[in-house]
């Protein structure tokens, strides 16, 4: 099928927040702090304009708990007389002319009394700059498997190494935004995001209302890749608080430099692997400490320093596993969720690690792999057992097959062996991602999904799972069709309305069509249960038994439902990070093939290939596209995407200076799927959205390290920085730890 | 003398083969009377700095960020935008999964539609090249440059 | 915002003459970018250069290409005598910005610019190009090697338009473009080198590399003298001479400099029996 709003989109007719006409609108806009940290002793408002055509709010006017509500209330939704990072907000303001408020924004001086700022997550804090706890230690875990020190000390070999990976911007094209009004007593927020609910949630406290006094709207969301899942929340309440103030409709819509330097990145992470193999490649032991900066308040970094740790020691089967991890508070604009929640970092320490120890034993990375990759019946880190049919030493070695790597690596030898300064080298990368929430968390969102038999007989998907390109409205278009044996054109999908759709969870988390869209299906059967209808019925049949029951029932809704059960079986011991952290996982195996330039340093990718299982496939084009995209995203955080931080905040917020990819430095990316059904999700797929990103990054440079007989351990690998690795004397792997 | 304008400037153009006039204020860009004025918003601001080419229309035929045209420089000229492309000329794009998130996609549905209508500049650079001025986040863009190649006249299937 | 609307070029040299402060504008790729974020430049003056039709063309003579005071980058990739004769401009103009840019972006506006690392710029450098600039006081002709004396500093006296840009045509043996930039397409330039042999000798240009756009006449000397370069490092003290690079949010002192050497050196080694 193809995707359901395409032409739409294709046409420019799809109407995201800034496309609605509104009339009366006022156009808001945020003032922030200069400072990382500090008391704000005075707000200066130039005298060269009439500030009496403003509406200006600041934290008084928080009707109340002044809060950004997520996990913590630590975070204001403007700064009650402290700040914490460069960027935060303090003000706002709104005028019913845009360029005013841009104006009059930059005529607002804040200014802050300083403290001294942390700055650098990996040094730990002296008394004067903890402002989290004692140690500002925003959130510490630890997964322990075997006894790590006893098959250390035992091991023939132990390798170690410490990989850092850095900040990425999501760089959706299109801007955070949101829209708000009145309509009588409820106050109605539009605009662009992941999860509805969230909104919601972080809204009620704030504006001390209930729930029917809000009403949130997800508009077309020009990409999300975990940028939209909390920080709308910030947005919302601050068009909110505008509109309340002022009465009229408040549009907020970020321009490109303010979205780049005020929004949530992905965390920056330092990884410290030691592990302990046999002279065959046996993994005996891995010793993994996860470092990340959370920045300047909590948001969602408990959760994802916990995915990272939960994927630290990877698709392998290892008796003995120690995983320490600890996010740290800085003073920095706040990190956030981005694509792969922490596991990217964990894989690139990991997968580039794989290829250390490979180098080290002098042995072929892929037979290291194939040697340690999880045989069903086998455990992971925390003790889960994954037994589900995939044949995860099959799809690395397909993958291997269709890159075509015993002839490449050929002729890679031949060419660096000629050629004066281009250095070619293939490289992979193994890895997993678990789909959904982790541990209990599916069980407490508690999600619901209605789908409701329409008077024509159409039936429509109430849920506030969101499109933002991923492809979730076609996809429950397919299952919902599949299910009642119906026209796609017989299904539709309710906007996201909390007034007017179930809270199905976030749109986050690989979930949406593995949880979300079971939810729909059972949604199906329910619906066809209240009609008395067997199992196998639809089509047709199905409709006339809509409308005879709409005959009869005139003026009601036929509603069937479905509510979350966690699939049997599947027992998280939260307290010790132990058990089955995630319903299942998707697996995957990637190959990069690069040329490195010697005279510039340049990396350029010329193939990669990838072999994903995500279950069942439901859409193929849309699967494709989320594994291209995905591994796009991927090389570029390995190559290019590089956050020049001053103060905690970016300093290179433009897309001239903080560059992706355009089409031109991207090879074709090749996909393969393997597709082994998951017996709970919808049709059998599992989680397909992040799994790509998260092997690409040591795929990548992996490849490098090849080509260059070097071992760069750090991302993004920018031509400054392979310069540096490539002609520094000092092997670099051994200068990092004497820095530690 | 040339003439002066300030708060208030009428233009005429030929806006998506139709005859337009409107008044401008001299410091709006052409994008901004598109959206703003005109209630055109397919084309969309990415990043207001010719990056992204989110805001890609074609004047006087070649793709141009219409966020660094000026307004009055429009005056007398044709312009283009995502607006007069239909269906039909549309499908291969739908077909190839060359649209995900849509913010991208009328800037590179325009810039793809310039090399479709003039396959000859294809002998200044290839697809790719030529696409480089309209980023997307979402496809990894194989998804556009297949639903470019399939639409290419004697190239489709290729 | 006050803008001018000449029709003509004598409209557009009065409108200068009479706006001592007004800014030119011909595609605004430099002039408008992030315009909704810097309210200052909505309260100037500026003369629109667009509908002037006498700056338009690209135009032969006997011993010369003029290019005109609007002619973009597109107008050169299009030309096929362009590409024959000074194939540098093209593959500089292929590798500015995008189509998007390369449709309203001018040469004019790129030297005018000023930028340091003006790919234009660096093509027109070594091919000798002249800057013809016209007022209502008269004209000045100034060889772009002479243009710029500082960071966006240049002789152009503010009612003065640049009308043309004049090439000689001469036989080149040696013609070299060599652009770094962080991303294969679309990137401002990390480190340029642009080299030309032609019976007037050799012509190095640099750009990225110092306060503007230059001759590296020390690099010129060592290629004429050929005093033999067995590495890219021989290279180092006579770059060093002619250019000094910087630490920017795009990259570094030292890699601008190491890269510099190498482009040059490997690009050289083909042509000059010199490098080995
Ligand atoms: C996304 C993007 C990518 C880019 N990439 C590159 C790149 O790779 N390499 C590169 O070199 N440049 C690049 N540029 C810069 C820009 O495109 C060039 O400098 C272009 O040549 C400027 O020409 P213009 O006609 O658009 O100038 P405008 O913006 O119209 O004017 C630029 C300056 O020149 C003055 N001016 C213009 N015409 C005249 C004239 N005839 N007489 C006197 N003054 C005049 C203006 O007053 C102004 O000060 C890029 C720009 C963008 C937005
Ligand atoms: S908005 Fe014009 S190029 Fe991005």
């Amino acid at each position: 099928m193809l995707r359901r709003e395409g032409l739409s989109k294709l046409t420019g007719r799809e109407r995201y927040v800034d496309d609605l006409p509104v009339d009366d609108v006022l156009w808001g806009a945020t003032v922030r702090s200069p400072e990382p940290r500090g008391r704000i002793a005075e707000i200066r408002y130039s005298p060269t304009v009439d500030w009496s055509e403003f509406v200006i709010v600041d934290h008084t006017d928080i009707p109340g708990r002044n809060a950004v509500y997520l996990i913590e209330y630590d975070q204001p939704a403007l700064a009650p007389g402290y700040v914490r990072h460069v960027h935060e907000p303090v003000l706002l303001l709104a005028h019913p002319s845009r360029e005013a408020v841009r104006r009059a924004a930059r005529e607002v001086e804040v200014i802050v009394e300083p403290d001294p700022p942390v700055l650098d997550f990996r040094i730990d804090p002296g008394p004067p700059l903890v402002q989290y706890g004692v140690d500002n230690v925003l959130k510490r875990l630890s997964i322990l498997k075997g006894d790590v020190e006893r098959a250390l000390s035992a091991a023939p070999i132990v390798v170690e190494g410490v990989y850092e990976t850095g900040a990425q911007e999501h760089v959706y094209l299109e801007t955070q935004g949101m829209l708000a009004y009145l309509d009588g007593d409820v106050l109605v927020i539009k605009g662009s995001m992941q999860c509805p609910y969230y909104v919601l949630k972080a809204l009620k406290p704030a504006l001390d209302r209930t729930e029917a006094g809000i009403r949130v709207i997800q508009t077309p969301t020009g990409g999300g890749f975990g940028g939209k899942e909390e920080f709308p929340s910030m947005v919302a309440l601050h068009a909110g608080l505008l509109a309340l103030k002022s009465g009229r409709p408040v549009k907020l819509i970020y321009d490109r430099p303010e979205d780049m330097v005020a929004t949530t990145k992905r965390h920056p992470s330092r990884i410290r692997h030691r592990t302990g193999v046999d002279e065959d490649g046996r993994l005996l032991a891995q010793d993994i400490e996860v470092v990340m900066d959370g920045g300047a308040y909590v948001t969602l970094t408990p959760v994802v320093l916990s995915r990272s740790m939960i994927h630290a020691a990877g698709p392998y089967s290892c008796d003995n596993v120690r995983i320490l991890g600890r996010a740290m508070f800085t003073n920095s604009v706040p990190f956030g969720a981005f694509r792969g929640f922490g596991n990217p970092q964990a894989h690139f320490a990991l997968e580039r690690h794989m290829d250390v120890i490979a180098h080290t034993l002098g042995m072929d990375p892929a037979e290291l792999r194939r040697i340690n990759l999880i045989r069903d019946g086998q455990t992971t880190a925390t003790g889960q057992v994954i037994r589900d049919g995939v044949d995860r030493i099959r799809n690395l070695d397909r993958a291997l097959e269709l890159s075509g790597v015993e002839r490449r690596r050929r002729e890679h030898w031949l060419f660096n062996a000629e050629h004066r300064y281009l250095r070619r080298g293939i490289g992979m990368a193994a890895f997993y991602h678990g789909a959904g929430f982790t541990g209990r968390g599916e069980v407490m969102l508690d999600s619901r999904v209605q789908v409701e038999g329409r008077a024509d007989g159409r039936a429509e998907v109430l849920c506030a799972s969101v499109e933002m390109g991923q492809g979730q409205i076609t996809a429950f278009v397919q299952l919902a069709a599949a299910r009642l044996h119906y026209d796609p054109d017989d299904i539709l999908i309710a906007e996201p309305d909390t007034q007017r759709v179930p809270d199905s969870g976030p749109t986050v988390g690989s979930r949406t069509v593995m949880v979300v869209g079971r939810l729909v299906e059972r949604a199906c059967d329910d619906l066809r249960r209240r009609l008395g209808l067997g199992e196998g019925l639809g089509g047709d049949e199905l409709k006339r038994a809509i409308a005879d029951w709409h005959a009869s029932h005139p003026g009601e809704r036929l509603l069937g439902s479905a509510r979350y059960e966690p699939p049997p079986g599947i027992a998280w011991d939260e307290e010790h990070y132990r058990g089955d952290a995630y319903g299942a996982f998707g697996w995957a195996a990637q190959v990069a093939e690069v040329e490195v330039d010697l005279r510039t340093y340049e990396v350029q990718v010329r193939d990669f290939v990838s072999v994903q299982d995500v279950g069942t496939v439901i859409n193929p084009t849309l699967a494709r596209g989320q594994v291209q995209g995905g591994v796009a995203q991927g090389i570029s955080w390995a190559l290019l995407e590089h956050c020049a931080f001053q103060n905690g905040a970016l300093a290179n917020g433009q897309l001239t200076n903080y560059l992706i990819p355009t089409s031109a430095d991207l090879p074709p990316i090749r996909v393969e799927f393997s597709e082994v059904p998951y017996e709970h999700g919808a049709q059998g797929a599992k989680g397909i959205g992040e799994l790509p990103l998260v092997g690409s990054a040591p795929a990548v440079l992996n490849a490098v390290a090849v080509a260059v007989g070097r071992q760069p351990t750090e991302i993004p690998l920018t031509p400054e920085r392979l310069m540096a690795l490539l002609d520094d004397p000092v092997p670099p792997a051994k200068r990092r730890e004497s820095d530690l | 003398m040339s003439n002066e304008q300030r708060d208030r400037l009428p233009i005429s153009f030929t806006l998506n083969d139709q005859p337009m006039r409107v008044e401008i204020d001299p410091a709006e860009r052409l994008l901004d009377v598109l959206r703003y004025r005109l209630g055109l918003t397919g084309t969309k601001e990415g990043c207001a700095e010719g990056e992204c080419g989110a805001c890609t229309v074609l004047l006087d035929g070649l793709p141009v960020d219409s966020c660094l045209v000026p307004a009055y420089q429009v005056r007398g000229r044709r312009v283009e935008t995502v607006e007069s492309l239909d269906a039909e000329s549309l499908a291969t794009y739908h077909a190839s999964g060359a649209t995900q998130c849509g913010a991208c996609t009328p800037g590179v549905v325009m810039t793809a539609s310039w090399i479709v209508r003039h396959p000859e500049v294809l002998g200044r650079g290839s697809v790719r090249e030529l696409m480089a001025g309209n980023l997307c986040r979402c496809t990894g863009y194989d998804g556009i440059i297949e639903g470019i190649e399939d639409a290419i006249p004697d190239r489709g299937g290729a | 915002m006050t803008v001018l609307l000449p029709g003509s070029l004598d409209e557009a040299l009065q409108a200068m003459a009479s706006h001592p402060t007004a800014l030119p504008v011909a595609g605004g790729t430099d002039l408008l970018v992030h315009w909704p974020q810097r309210p200052e430049l909505h309260r100037q003056t500026f003369v629109d250069l667009s509908a002037v039709q006498e700056l338009r063309p690209l135009r032969w003579t006997t011993d010369e290409l003029v290019l005109g005071g609007l002619t973009t980058y597109w107008d050169v990739i299009e030309d096929g005598r362009v590409r024959e004769e000074f194939p540098l401009l093209v593959e500089a103009a292929r590798q500015i910005g995008s189509i998007q840019i390369q449709a309203r972006g001018t040469w004019a506006g790129n030297i005018i610019n000023g930028s340091p690392a003006a790919d234009g710029v660096a093509a027109l450098m070594a091919y000798d190009g002249v800057v013809v600039l016209d007022s209502t006081r008269g004209r000045s002709e100034i060889p772009l090697a002479e243009f710029y004396s500082g960071y966006k500093q240049m002789r152009r006296a503010p009612d003065e338009l640049v009308t043309q840009i004049r090439l000689p045509r001469r036989e080149y043996s040696v013609q070299i473009f060599e652009k770094v930039g962080s991303r294969r397409a679309q990137a401002i330039a990390k480190v340029g080198v642009t080299v030309t042999r032609s019976a007037s000798g050799w012509r190095v240009v640099a750009h990225s590399v110092a306060p503007f756009v230059c001759r590296c006449t020390a690099l010129e000397r060592c290629l004429e003298s050929e005093a033999s370069v067995g590495s890219p490092d021989d290279l180092l003290p006579a770059i060093r001479e002619d250019v000094s690079p910087i630490d920017d949010l795009r990259s570094s002192a030292a890699y601008r400099e190491r890269v510099m050497a190498r482009v040059l050196y490997y690009g050289l080694l083909e042509v000059c029996p010199s490098f080995h």
